[in-house]
């Protein structure tokens, strides 16, 4: 059988926006935890044009197989700027949890790169 | 860009219609000064401990005074009318003051929202910087920085820490 294709994984972000460097660790971990096999793309978002460009609503932004992580959060305006991350009972934060990015791996995993279950 | 180490006078609109200078701000005790604004996520994840501080200290002395000096053509949340809502929203219990020229926040040589100046009674800088050391968890805070200085310049106190880095978005400068 042939190996399940990896996931797609990008993060952008925008060096500014201290929020970085904690969002990649927990994406990192979020892989590993998963055991979901991933090309990881990190890229650094430094210039307005690249914003648009990139329609980058904020730092952090991570997207599997090219969905936002967060949906309603990826809209625009896109700029050089940090992002809100919607948690539940409507607090906001800079960043996404553990929970969260492991839930957005698990949508695109199932059927593409999570291992077969034994038996 | 250096910070004011000296409280520095000014006039700016607030959401409540009114306009405040320092004298309508200032504390007997001291001043706290918060440069903020709506978009930020870090001030959203911050907001409520800021209004609780500010109900709490406003009582014992300190005057308290939000400012947001975003470029609202950059950020549309950050308008004036936003503003409005967000005060409401939030219950700030302190003036929030919309500087749309940006001096202000080039004369105390602010950078990020949130940032905090808090200035004692003589108008001397006695803690500039961040507010806790966990903007996602309050729970999780280990280090209560703008608290523990403003119970030092209330009490009369040298502040344990004078001088934390800013933690969140910069300023959106025209």
């Amino acid at each position: 059988m042939a190996d399940p294709e990896p996931l797609a994984v990008e993060f952008l972000f925008y060096a500014d926006c201290p929020s970085h460097d904690t969002a990649l660790a927990r994406l990192r971990e979020a892989l590993q935890r998963e055991a979901a096999p991933a090309a990881l793309t990190v890229r650094e978002i430094q210039t307005e044009e690249e914003a648009q460009e990139a329609q980058f609503p904020g730092s952090p932004t991570i997207r599997i197989n090219g969905e936002d992580l967060q949906p309603r959060g990826a809209v625009g305006p896109y700029s050089l700027t940090c992002r809100m991350y919607f948690h539940a009972g409507g607090r906001i934060t800079p960043l996404p949890t553990l929970d969260q990015i492991r839930a957005a791996i698990q949508r695109h995993a199932p059927t593409q790169a999570r291992p077969a279950a034994a038996g | 860009m250096s910070i004011a180490t000296r409280v520095l006078d000014f006039s700016l609109p607030a959401t409540d219609g009114q306009t405040y200078g320092l004298t309508d701000i200032a504390g007997e005790k001291g001043t706290a000064l918060i440069f903020t604004c709506n978009h930020c996520p870090f001030v959203r994840a911050w907001d409520d401990r800021l209004v609780g501080l500010g109900s709490e200290y406003m009582g014992q002395g300190v005057g308290f005074g939000a400012i947001s000096s975003n470029d609202p053509a950059q950020y549309p949340t950050d308008d004036f009318a936003h503003m409005q809502e967000r005060g409401q929203e939030l219950g700030m219990p302190y003036p929030y003051l919309y500087d749309e020229s940006q001096d202000v926040a080039r004369a105390y040589g602010a950078e990020r929202t949130p940032e905090i100046f808090l200035f004692d009674a003589a108008g001397q800088l006695r803690y500039h910087g961040t507010i806790d050391d966990n903007y996602e968890d309050e729970s999780a805070v280990q280090s209560t920085y703008f608290r523990d200085a403003l119970a030092a310049v209330v009490a009369g106190d040298d502040v344990p820490a004078a001088d934390t880095a800013p933690v969140g978005c910069t300023i959106k400068w025209k």
